[in-house]
């Protein structure tokens, strides 16, 4: 090596000299410039871009970007109530082990040959979520809850071949948007009111809008504000009669102890994957599902991909597969149903392990531990003057409003005395909702001990008292 | 060692673990892992919790998941693992238009941290300034690669850019009264499947336009394309064929002129960064996937992030919220003009930002166009191979270079041997490679696409030259042992007349068990 050649980057081992001499010499050109002789000089770009200096060594690299994140101050050294579509549950450490491996993060569209585990993995996937949901078909994982249930209405579009959805109007304001945006200007959206009291969807008003031009109905249970929807099955009802679908939400950690939505009459169910083993990672951990019946009309109107199981040449041995892959743009580009790329995979992996990990019983002891912490956190707050909790006169799963109207203080003000007390107060839910100024979104999951909330409950009373 | 030795495939076989589906290994009463109990206080003061639910509420009988020990389900899990082949196993060439890279261990030592795993997107911002200045300065070296004025990270995958970018040309087209007017977007065949079918969820009409013997597509049938009902153009270049479109600033003045916007795919931009722009082509838009181009891994597919880039003029449209800084000081933004909203929650997928951004700073300016110019060699290098193998050729644009992919043909493999693209590709598996055919439809007859990257070395390249090679042979020789392939690899030839048969199909085990009438 000459003595003025800069090292090889770890990260490109072709850059030494007599590899790419020796590669140059075969192609038979002089300089790698001659290679790009395709693009026209005007198109070239001459300068050099404006980048700060390499940090080639990792170990200055390592220190460099961990002075930044050093920034970040997370809820591992904060006790945070924050929840609002991303929620803070245990992660166990075998979901991190088979997350992490090389072969599953550093896979991408492999047959099912070399790729069999993946299919395997994301087929059990499909199955699990299937046993909680009591249905028998699951997409491998979307984005998220936002574009799962953006597709779960498309999906009813389709099928009924109409072009007008209801969706309850307590769904998160920001989840509204990607719906409204993935709708437009294919699907019109009218929303449908609430009980103010119950927070539960008011059966006059969806019964005046259900109609004949109407694919279907969109609520969550539970739903974005906590409190829990009893009313699904004459929700659904209501929409069969008018040859309509029931779509719904749902916490698959709810699971354990609720009905699952298509007990009570739900055709299309989704919702979000992040609390089964995913970490919250900045809104990062998310995927979304979509579950229905086996039935082909609701197949074919899929966009996700759909592993089956199969057989293959030697007796016993399972094969895996693409269901119905000419439904999908990978297949008929424009002519398939929505589109499909890269997506959340590996949140179904995971998702896989942890309810693997977590079982049938794991599942009703967690969702029976989350009722009960959240119910205690409810009963302590409303413990404290000027404070209300939940807001709405419903149970709860989970989540739930706490009412600071009578407080001194704004919620803003509130969360800005707890921070200084490193507690992550509720999600501030003035702007969100208007009839909600002066409340605040509170999640209280099975990671929150008896001792965080008293923390919790003994600051707000310094704070207001 | 001889240098000069011609490399040989590997005696390879897959771990074959005759695995069991998951609810096999159910045994009644095992646990995996236990829910912390709730403490006494809590269940005196509150009871069982699950009384305040309707009747209606409660479930009735518990999901019918499996009961299984610890160990045994990391054994199982670890063990598919061990049937799947990641590109830190494989010589990962043969996922072409994916850009398979390496990517860089110690950046997931990054994400795995507190500080990211454990952050949660709506915490107060003074609490998230080093993820806001991450993703602040990821935006700013993104502008400075492609030319263009603000980056929003919130799509979660190249599609979901396309999806933003069809979202603002339909918003864009609204504002100024014209959008019902304009239903049409343009696309080629040689760009993603996506670029015309998420663009079609937005409502619009798409037409597609097709190669000359160049393998590109022709101004002239962009002209007789466009029309006042244009929309906008969804372009990729290089295209999948890996040749650069040189006569692209005409494609995007054309589609100005009709008062269309012009959207760059640079999902995969490896072979010219530092080289050449979106800018200097005159787009309004472009997106970059970080999970390609910008190493994050791609996860058995996804989590990722399609980064989406605009021109000052369309920043106002952006998803919500943006990070601004104010001098030292990060913060988020969500009051622009015209926003399409919202397409994933929060921020994206931050994990890939922070991988992104790692990278980049690892390699610098001169480091990213080594990057791209490596690619770009390691490509051709095998083109110059591949054009030797007997039965495969590379077709369009003859005797010229390719940037950073080809799409080339075992055509003439078929017809001399009857093995196909598919056989080629299952007997890969059993030398420990991966083929990809290519997207569908299949212009290029018998297609395959191969990309290498600037991550392997040649020594690796070579190998995977001989496993392409020594199967051309086999074609020749012994087609029979190409077409029952994979020998070698986890399972045999997959019977694939169920996976379309809605009587047969089973996506879940419950309805395999169903369907296919056995007993648990």
């Amino acid at each position: 090596m000459k003595k003025k050649d800069k090292p090889a980057h770890p990260y490109i081992p072709n850059s030494a000299p007599e590899v790419k001499a020796k590669m140059l010499e075969e192609i038979g050109v002089k300089k790698i410039e001659e290679l790009y002789k395709d693009i026209p000089e005007k198109l070239r770009f001459k300068e050099k871009l404006n980048l700060p200096e390499a940090i080639p060594s990792e170990c200055a690299l390592k220190r460099h970007v961990e002075s930044l994140l050093a920034r970040n101050s997370s809820c591992k050294e904060s006790l945070s109530f924050l929840g609002g579509g991303c929620w803070p549950h245990y992660v166990p450490a075998v979901c991190d082990e088979i997350s992490q491996r090389s072969e599953f993060l550093t896979a991408y569209a492999g047959e099912p040959y070399e790729d069999h585990g993946r299919f395997q993995a994301l087929f059990e996937y499909e199955s699990l979520m299937g046993e909680l949901l009591d249905l028998d078909v699951v997409n491998v994982p979307t984005y998220d809850w936002y574009q799962a249930a953006g597709t779960a209405i498309r999906m009813a579009g389709r099928i009924t071949g109409r072009k007008e959805i209801l969706i309850s109007d307590t769904i998160s304001r920001d989840r509204l948007l990607a719906i409204q945006n993935y709708c437009r200007p294919v699907v019109d959206i009218q929303m449908v009111g609430h009980d103010p009291e119950t927070g539960l969807i008011d059966l006059d008003d969806l019964r005046s809008k259900m109609s004949s031009s109407i694919s279907g109905i969109y609520f969550e249970n539970p739903s974005y504000l906590g409190f829990i929807e009893h009313q699904g099955q004459e929700i659904s009802d209501m929409a069969h009669e008018k040859g309509a679908l029931s779509l719904v939400g749902v916490d698959p950690l709810s699971l354990g102890v609720m009905a699952p939505p298509s007990h009570n009459g739900a055709d299309i169910v989704c919702g979000d994957i992040q609390g089964l083993g995913n970490h919250m990672s900045f809104g990062g951990g998310h995927g979304g599902f979509i579950a229905t019946r086996d039935e082909e009309r609701f197949v074919m109107e899929y966009p996700s991909r759909l592993f089956g199981i199969t057989k293959t040449a030697v007796e016993g041995e399972y094969g895996f597969g693409d269901v119905a892959y000419d439904r999908t743009s990978f297949g008929v580009r424009e002519e398939g149903k929505e589109f499909v790329g890269t997506h959340a995979a590996l949140c179904g992996i995971t998702a896989a392990v942890y309810l693997s990990l977590i079982g049938p019983r794991g599942m009703q002891e967690l969702g029976q531990s989350i009722m009960q912490r959240s119910q205690y956190a409810m009963k302590k707050l409303s413990e404290i003057e000027a404070v209300e909790a939940p807001f709405f006169a419903s149970p709860h799963f989970k989540e739930f409003v706490v009412d600071f109207r009578n407080a001194s203080k704004t919620v803003r003000e509130i969360n800005r005395y707890l921070l200084k007390k490193n507690i992550f107060g509720g999600l501030d839910l003035s702007s969100e909702f208007p009839e909600l100024e002066k409340c605040a979104l509170f999640c209280v999951t099975e990671v929150h001990t008896k001792d965080d909330i008293d923390r919790l409950v003994r600051a707000l009373q310094e704070c207001l008292g | 060692m001889d240098k000069d030795k011609e490399p040989r495939v590997r005696n390879f076989h897959q771990a074959k673990w005759d695995e069991p589906v998951i609810f096999e290994l159910n045994t009644e009463g095992e646990r995996g892992i236990l829910v912390s109990k709730v403490e006494k206080e809590i269940e005196e003061s509150v009871g069982d919790g699950i009384c305040v639910l309707p009747e209606n509420m409660k479930r009735k009988k518990l999901p019918a998941l499996p009961e299984i020990g610890q160990m045994r389900v990391l054994k199982h899990y670890l063990r598919l693992s061990q049937h799947c082949l990641g590109a830190d196993l494989n010589v990962d060439l043969g996922q072409g238009t994916c850009t398979m890279k390496y990517s860089p261990k110690v950046n997931e030592e990054f994400v795995r941290s507190p500080e990211v795993a454990e952050l949660h997107p709506l915490q107060d911002e003074s609490t998230m300034q080093g993820a806001l200045e991450i993703i602040h300065k990821l935006d700013l070296f993104l502008r400075e690669i492609s030319g263009m004025d603000r980056f929003s990270f919130q799509p979660g995958g190249g599609s979901q850019a396309i999806l933003a970018m069809a979202s603002i040309i339909h918003a864009y087209h609204d504002l100024k009264g014209e959008s019902e007017k304009r239903d049409e977007i343009i696309t080629t065949i040689f760009s993603h499947p996506s670029d015309a079918a998420a663009a079609a969820v937005k409502g619009y009409k798409i037409i597609t336009l097709y190669q000359n013997e160049d393998g590109l597509p022709e101004v002239d049938a962009l002209k007789k394309a466009v029309s006042e009902r244009t929309a906008g153009l969804l372009i990729t270049n290089p295209e999948d064929t890996g040749i650069f479109n040189p006569r692209i600033t005409e494609f995007t003045k054309v589609v100005h002129d009709a008062g269309g916007l012009c959207g760059y795919d640079q999902a995969n931009a490896n072979g010219i960064l530092g080289v050449t722009r979106a800018r200097e082509a005159d787009f309004d838009l472009c997106f970059f996937n970080l999970h390609k181009t910008f190493s994050s891994p791609h996860g058995c597919g996804g989590p990722a992030t399609g980064a989406l880039g605009v021109t000052e003029e369309l920043e106002d449209f952006l998803p919500v919220p943006v990070v601004r800084c104010d001098g030292n000081r990060y913060r988020l933004d969500s009051d622009l003009a015209h926003t399409i909203g919202k397409v994933r929650s929060f921020h994206g997928v931050f994990p890939a930002v922070l991988r992104a951004y790692a990278w980049i700073m690892s390699l610098g300016a001169e480091g990213l166009k080594e990057a791209a110019h490596i690619a770009v060699l390691n490509n051709n290098y095998i083109l110059q191979k591949v054009k030797e193998i007997r039965g495969a050729s590379a077709p369009f644009a003859k005797g010229r270079h390719r940037i950073e992919q080809v799409r080339y043909s075992w055509e003439q493999l078929t017809k001399d041997t009857g093995v196909s693209t598919e056989d080629v590709a299952f007997r890969m598996a059993d030398f420990g490679f991966h083929l990809w055919s290519s997207h569908h439809p299949f212009i290029v007859p018998q297609p395959f696409t191969i990309e290498p990257t600037e991550s392997y070395s040649k020594v690796e390249i070579d190998e995977y030259l001989a496993g392409l090679r020594k199967i051309a042979d086999e074609a020749y020789e012994d087609p029979e042992k190409v077409k029952k392939a994979p020998h070698n690899s986890v399972v045999h030839r997959i019977d694939t007349s169920t996976l379309d048969d809605p009587e047969k199909w089973a996506i879940t085990w419950r309805a395999y068990l169903k369907k296919h009438k056995i007993r648990r």
